[in-house]
C-alpha cells in the first residue's frame, strides 16, 4: 500500500476513552486513517464500534484521549462541527428525505437561492440538478430524471446519493457504518465500487461492516475491537479471515 | 414490467430503473396527483347534468352560483393551507377552527374600538391585524408544546382546542359581537368585476402560501422533515424552530380566515371555524396530502376545498336533502385515500423489484 507511513494521518485517535459511570464502552484506543485509505472497523456487538464513531463524528464527547484532523487537535460540541471540518457520516439507516430529489437531498439545509424575476427568493433547482448530476458522475452514478424523489430509486443508489452528498461537500474523511447491510449483492458491489472511487480520490474511509467479505474486498487494514479495547490491527494482505475472527473473539 | 432483468442491470452499473419512463406508470401517478382536480370536473359535471334534466337550469355557467361556491370555500381553505403545512410536515393543527372563532371574536372587538378613535377604513386594518396576531398566540403555544415538551400534535393541539374556544367564548361574553364599520362590510360583501373581495384576498392569499410551500427552504424544509425527522435533523435543520413557525403560520392562516368571516357577517362569532376544522383536513387529504407526512400543495388542497364547496352548495341547488352532505364528502375523502394507497403500493412493489 502507497499510502502507509511517511504521509501526515488524515485522522488520528489517541488513547480515546468513552465512559458511561462505571461502563467504559471505549478504553484507551488509539488509531490512523492516511489519505487514501480505507480502514476497516470490525468487532462483536457492543464491542464498541459505534461509540468509537458517534465520539469521531461528534455526538458524544470523550472522556479522555484526543482526536487530531491533519495532525491538529480538535474537539466537536455538535456532529454538526465536526461535519464542517470534512468528517462526514453515512449511517445504515440512510439519512436521505426520500420524497424529494437527489440535489435536493444533497443541499438538504444548505439549499442554493436565486432571485426570480429580480427580486423574488426563490430555491434554485437547476444549481441543485447540475451540482447533483455532476456529483453522481463522479461516482460513475448516472441519472435520467434527477427531478424524480429518491423512493424511486434502489437501496444501493441511495446509498450513492448519500455518499455523493457527502462528496459534494467535500468530506475528507468518510464513516460509513453497516453500508453493505440491507443491500442485495449487485448492490454491495456497487457500494464497494464507490469507496475505492472515494480511495482514489485520497479520502478516507472508516469502513464498519461484520461482512468479512467486504471487508476484504476493500480495505487497507483492519482494526478489531472487542469490549472497548483495540484487539489488534492487521493489514489486510498479510491476515486472513481465521486470523480476524480469532480476534474478534478473543481465542 | 420492461425487459432489464435484475441480473442485466447489476452487470453494468446501476442504471435507474427502467420503470422511471414506464408509461402506465407515470399515468397512474398524474392521475393520483391531480385527483383533486378530477374529482373536481366530474362533480361539475354530475351536477351540470342533474340541474339540466331536473330543472332544465344551467349549474356552472350560472355567475350567482360560482360566486356561491368560491365564497363558501374560502373560510375552509384558508384553514386548510396552513393545515397542508403541518399536514406535510406529520403534524396535524386540530385548533384552527376554535383559532378562527377567536379570531373573528377579537377582528370584531378590535374594529369597533379602533373605530372610536381612528377612522374607519385604519380601524378595520387594524382588526385584521390584531385578529392575526391574537390568533398567532395559541400558535406559538402550540409550537412550543410540540417542538420543546414533545407533546403529540394530536395531543397539543387538541388541548388548545379547547383553551381556544373558551377564550373565545368568554372574549364574545357568549354570543355573537356584531361590528359597526361600513368598510369591513363592504370588504366581506363588495365585488370588484363581479368577483368577490374575499374572493381576491383567498386567491391573493394562497398564491403567496403556494411561492412558501414550493419555492422557498422553510417550504422544503417542511417536506423533509416530514418525509424523515432523523434525516431533516442530521442535515442541520432546526426542527424546533421550524416546528414553532409552522404552528404559528398555521394559526395565523386561521386568524385572516376570522377577520374575513367578521368581515363577511359583519360579526365576531366564537364558534365561527366549529364546523370547518374537519373541513379543512378533509380538503388537504382529497387535495392528495398523505396524513403521513411528507407529500402535498397548495394548489391540491384549492381543489380539495372547491370539491367540498361544490358538493356543499352543489347539493342544496338540486335540492338534496342537506344531510347527504355529510355522506357525500364522507365518500370522496375516504375515495381519494384509497387512490392514494393504491397508487403508493403500486410504485412501492416496483421499488422492491
Amino acid at each position: 500500500m502507497n499510502s502507509s507511513g511517511q504521509t501526515t494521518p488524515l485522522l488520528e485517535v489517541r488513547n480515546l476513552s468513552k465512559h458511561f459511570g462505571a461502563v467504559r464502552a471505549l478504553n484507551d484506543f488509539s488509531m490512523v486513517v492516511r489519505p487514501g485509505e480505507v480502514v476497516a472497523l470490525a468487532g462483536d456487538n457492543g464491542a464498541g464500534k459505534t461509540t468509537l464513531i458517534k465520539a469521531i463524528s461528534g455526538v458524544f464527547q470523550p472522556s479522555g484521549g484526543e482526536i487530531l484532523l491533519r495532525g491538529q487537535p480538535v474537539t466537536f460540541a455538535t456532529p454538526h462541527e465536526a461535519r464542517e471540518k470534512g468528517i462526514e457520516t453515512i449511517y445504515q439507516d440512510l439519512a436521505l428525505a426520500d420524497n424529494l430529489s437527489i440535489g435536493a437531498n444533497i443541499f438538504l439545509g444548505r439549499e442554493p437561492m436565486r432571485k426570480a424575476f429580480g427580486f423574488l427568493p426563490v430555491l434554485d433547482r437547476k444549481t441543485m440538478a447540475v451540482a447533483a448530476k455532476k456529483t453522481m458522475g463522479r461516482l460513475d452514478f448516472h441519472v435520467s430524471r434527477l427531478d424524480a424523489p429518491v423512493s424511486n430509486f434502489s437501496g444501493g443508489q441511495r446509498q450513492a446519493v448519500a455518499i455523493g452528498r457527502a462528496v459534494y461537500w467535500d468530506a475528507q474523511i468518510l464513516i460509513m457504518d453497516e453500508p453493505t447491510a440491507a443491500l442485495g449483492v449487485p448492490e454491495q458491489r456497487k457500494v464497494i465500487s464507490l469507496i475505492h472511487q472515494l480511495k482514489s480520490q485520497g479520502r478516507g474511509v472508516i469502513f464498519i461492516s461484520h461482512n468479512l467479505q467486504d471487508i476484504f474486498a476493500v480495505s487497507d487494514r483492519i482494526v478489531v475491537l472487542r469490549r472497548g479495547v483495540q484487539a489488534g490491527e492487521r493489514k489486510i494482505s498479510e491476515t486472513n479471515h481465521d486470523e480476524v475472527v480469532k480476534l474478534m473473539v478473543g481465542g | 414490467m420492461t425487459s432489464t432483468s435484475p441480473i442485466e442491470q447489476s452487470e453494468t452499473h446501476i442504471a435507474p430503473q427502467a420503470d422511471h419512463g414506464d408509461p402506465a406508470r407515470t399515468w397512474l401517478a398524474r392521475i393520483a396527483e391531480g385527483r383533486a382536480w378530477l374529482f373536481l370536473a366530474g362533480l361539475i359535471i354530475c351536477f351540470e347534468v342533474w340541474s339540466r334534466l331536473s330543472f332544465g337550469a344551467t349549474f356552472m355557467l350560472n355567475p350567482f352560483n360560482l360566486q356561491s361556491i368560491a365564497i363558501f370555500a374560502v373560510a375552509p381553505l384558508l384553514l386548510a393551507t396552513g393545515q397542508t403545512f403541518v399536514i406535510i410536515s406529520g403534524g396535524i393543527d386540530l385548533s384552527l377552527g376554535f383559532i378562527m372563532g377567536l379570531a373573528a371574536v377579537v377582528a370584531a372587538h378590535a374594529t369597533n374600538m379602533a373605530g372610536a378613535v381612528i377612522p374607519l377604513p385604519l380601524a378595520m386594518l387594524a382588526g385584521i391585524l390584531a385578529a392575526v396576531i391574537v390568533a398567532g398566540v395559541p400558535g406559538v403555544i402550540n409550537g412550543l408544546l410540540i417542538s420543546r415538551l414533545r407533546v403529540p400534535p394530536f395531543i397539543g393541539t387538541l388541548g388548545m382546542f379547547g383553551v381556544a374556544r373558551g377564550v373565545a367564548f368568554l372574549l364574545a361574553g357568549g354570543t355573537t359581537v356584531p361590528v359597526q364599520n361600513s368598510w369591513f362590510a363592504l370588504l366581506g360583501n363588495g365585488r370588484l368585476y363581479g368577483v368577490p373581495y374575499l374572493v381576491i384576498i383567498a386567491a391573493v392569499f394562497v398564491v403567496v402560501m403556494h411561492y412558501i410551500l414550493s419555492q422557498t427552504r422553510f417550504g422544503q424544509h417542511n417536506y423533509a422533515i416530514g418525509a424523515n425527522v432523523q434525516a431533516a435533523r442530521r442535515a442541520g435543520i432546526d426542527i424546533r424552530g421550524h416546528t414553532l413557525r409552522l404552528y404559528v403560520l398555521s394559526a395565523m392562516c386561521a386568524g385572516l380566515g376570522g377577520a374575513l368571516y367578521a368581515a363577511r357577517f359583519t360579526a365576531g362569532a366564537a364558534q365561527a371555524g366549529e364546523p370547518l376544522l374537519l373541513d379543512s383536513v378533509a380538503a388537504v387529504v382529497i387535495g392528495g396530502a398523505s396524513l403521513f407526512g411528507g407529500s402535498g400543495t397548495i394548489f391540491g388542497t384549492v381543489a380539495g376545498a372547491l370539491v367540498i364547496a361544490v358538493i356543499q352548495y352543489g347539493l342544496v341547488f338540486v335540492n338534496v336533502e342537506p344531510f347527504w352532505q355529510f355522506i357525500a364528502v364522507g365518500f370522496v375523502i375516504i375515495i381519494s385515500v384509497l387512490i392514494d394507497q393504491a397508487q403508493r403500493r403500486f410504485s412501492g412493489a416496483r421499488q422492491d423489484e
